[in-house]
């Protein structure tokens, strides 16, 4: 028999909010996270905002481990903190406890940090805790520490699905009975000159410099390019069984995940988006549901002027007439772009619409982009129907990879 | 420069209590970095690297492994500074 796996806690730090329940109630009220950003380094480049955590990790956490920890970790221990709790500490077997945590770029301000510190004081003057910050792994290693989970703890890359693509795997581990509780999600910590001047060369960002809050645009007309966030959202996942039997809190579901890859560019959309409907329907298949189960999707959304819109197109194909009752919500015009993160935050969103039986809003659409073809919740959030509902979170990276999350009420 | 024993200390106190968060009325000549005062291999460095510049002295790696109590870095500190 297949082994079910449902969602026991949530966590999070983000942009809009120090947990879940701060960032929900910032969310469904349409608030946006995004600000000036206050160095002075904001000078030397195209763009100066970007949604930085609402709570900074001084105030959540020992001033002695901070400075082991890169800021992603600092996140993910966070985010995992308030998740186990949420879950009820379940008491598990530590052989049976595993941890996925994804991050896209890793520690890249110690790695940047510390070259400064090379460059400036010499070999000597570089921080033997260097590599532990800097390994993209390093999130869910200390998540791991902590708990001493040893089911495995692993962290899949895949840009901006990497969040996403950790919970996917997580669902595989207690399917494929490696685990019964797994610590999932993503993080992200990369407001940085650096990244940011690598994504602004690419034209990726948004340079609305004169109204940050309005800059992260999904589906409007106008929208110019992406916001770089950064937070992160855990998951705790577990054995349908083993909750039940501890008589857990149970969200809902996580009752499937579909995978694909573009092969069509490094970073550039399909613009057929047939990966995207590739993974939509191996995610129905997996979950065992048709279009008409899905009521609300959170989607990728970035506030791209080509990724938007192939997205729209994509869900469109692939949900066919069904579109028409599926509520989509971008909540990036709020959070910004996580980036590995995004996938796990908009998991915690969608977990929570499942469970308040609401849609966020997609803030900042002044002009709905009139190549959109779906039903995106603009403005206010909507409420979701009652009885047994389900839902799709869609996330996309660059390299072209396509993970689909669906969720079902229980 | 000549360095009393008293000032090593009061020194050492003040960055094992920066890099490994340990209040500094508990470190104490006999205490032991790695049982009594959670400095690990990786902290050690730091330790190392910081006493260094304060103190104006050299302290090997191969010095280091000896170094198991801080009675024992007070002593090398101040043999290595006379």
């Amino acid at each position: 028999m297949k082994r079910r796996v449902v969602v026991t806690g949530l966590g999070a730090t983000t942009p809009l909010g120090a947990d879940v329940d701060s960032t929900w109630r910032a969310l469904i009220a349409g608030k946006s996270g995004v600000r000036l950003l206050t160095e002075e380094w904001r000078e030397l480049l195209p763009v100066h905002f970007a949604a930085r955590v609402h709570t900074e990790p001084v105030d959540q956490m020992e001033r002695v481990e901070m400075r082991r920890l890169d800021r992603s970790e600092q996140f993910a221990l966070i985010a995992s903190r308030e998740a186990w709790k949420d879950a009820g500490s379940p008491d598990v077997d530590k052989e049976r406890l595993g941890v996925v945590i994804a991050s896209g770029i890793g520690g890249v301000i110690t790695l940047l940090d510390q070259y400064d510190n090379l460059k400036e004081k010499g070999a000597r003057g570089v921080s033997p805790h260097t590599v532990p910050m800097l390994m993209p792994n390093g999130p869910a290693a200390n998540v791991g520490l902590e708990l001493q989970a040893k089911a495995g703890v692993h962290t899949p890359v895949s840009a901006c699905a990497s969040g996403a693509e950790a919970i996917g795997y997580a669902l595989e581990m207690i399917r494929s009975n490696r685990a019964d509780v797994i610590v999932s999600g993503g993080v992200e910590a990369a407001i940085h000159q650096l990244p940011m001047a690598g994504f602004a060369a690419m034209k990726a960002l948004s340079t609305r410099n004169d109204a940050p809050e309005r800059a992260s645009r999904p589906y409007d007309r106008d929208r110019d390019g992406f916001v770089l966030g950064e937070g992160g959202g855990i998951l705790i996942l577990e054995e349908y069984e083993h909750a039940k039997a501890r008589g857990a809190k149970i969200y809902c579901e996580l009752v499937g995940q579909g995978l694909s890859s573009d092969g069509y560019h490094i970073a550039a959309p399909d613009p057929e988006g047939s990966g995207v409907q590739r993974a939509i329907k191996f995610a129905l298949a997996d979950a065992n549901l048709s279009t008409r189960d899905i009521v609300h999707l959170n989607a990728h959304a970035t506030s791209t002027p080509a990724g938007d819109v192939a997205e729209a197109n994509a869900l469109r194909l692939a949900l066919g007439a069904d579109a028409d009752h599926v509520a989509v919500s971008a909540t990036k015009s709020m959070t910004g772009h996580l980036l590995g993160g995004a996938g796990a935050i908009e998991s915690v969103f969608i977990v929570k619409a499942l469970q308040e039986r609401i849609a966020p809003p997609t803030i900042n659409i002044e002009n709905l982009d009139p190549a959109v073809t779906i039903d995106v919740v603009r403005d206010q959030a909507r409420t979701l129907p009652a009885g047994q509902i389900a839902a799709l979170n869609d996330s996309f990276g660059f390299g072209g990879h396509n993970v689909v999350l669906a969720f079902a009420s229980i | 420069m000549a360095l009393s024993a008293a000032d090593v200390l009061a020194g050492l106190k003040e960055i094992v209590e920066e890099v490994a968060g340990v209040s500094a009325s508990q470190i104490e000549l006999e205490k032991n970095f790695t049982e009594d005062l959670d400095v690990d291999s990786l902290s050690m460095v730091e330790v190392v690297v910081a006493a260094e510049e304060r103190f104006g002295v050299k302290i090997p790696d191969d010095a280091v492994t000896d170094l198991a109590t801080v009675g024992d870095a007070v002593n090398f500190i101040v043999n290595a500074a006379k």
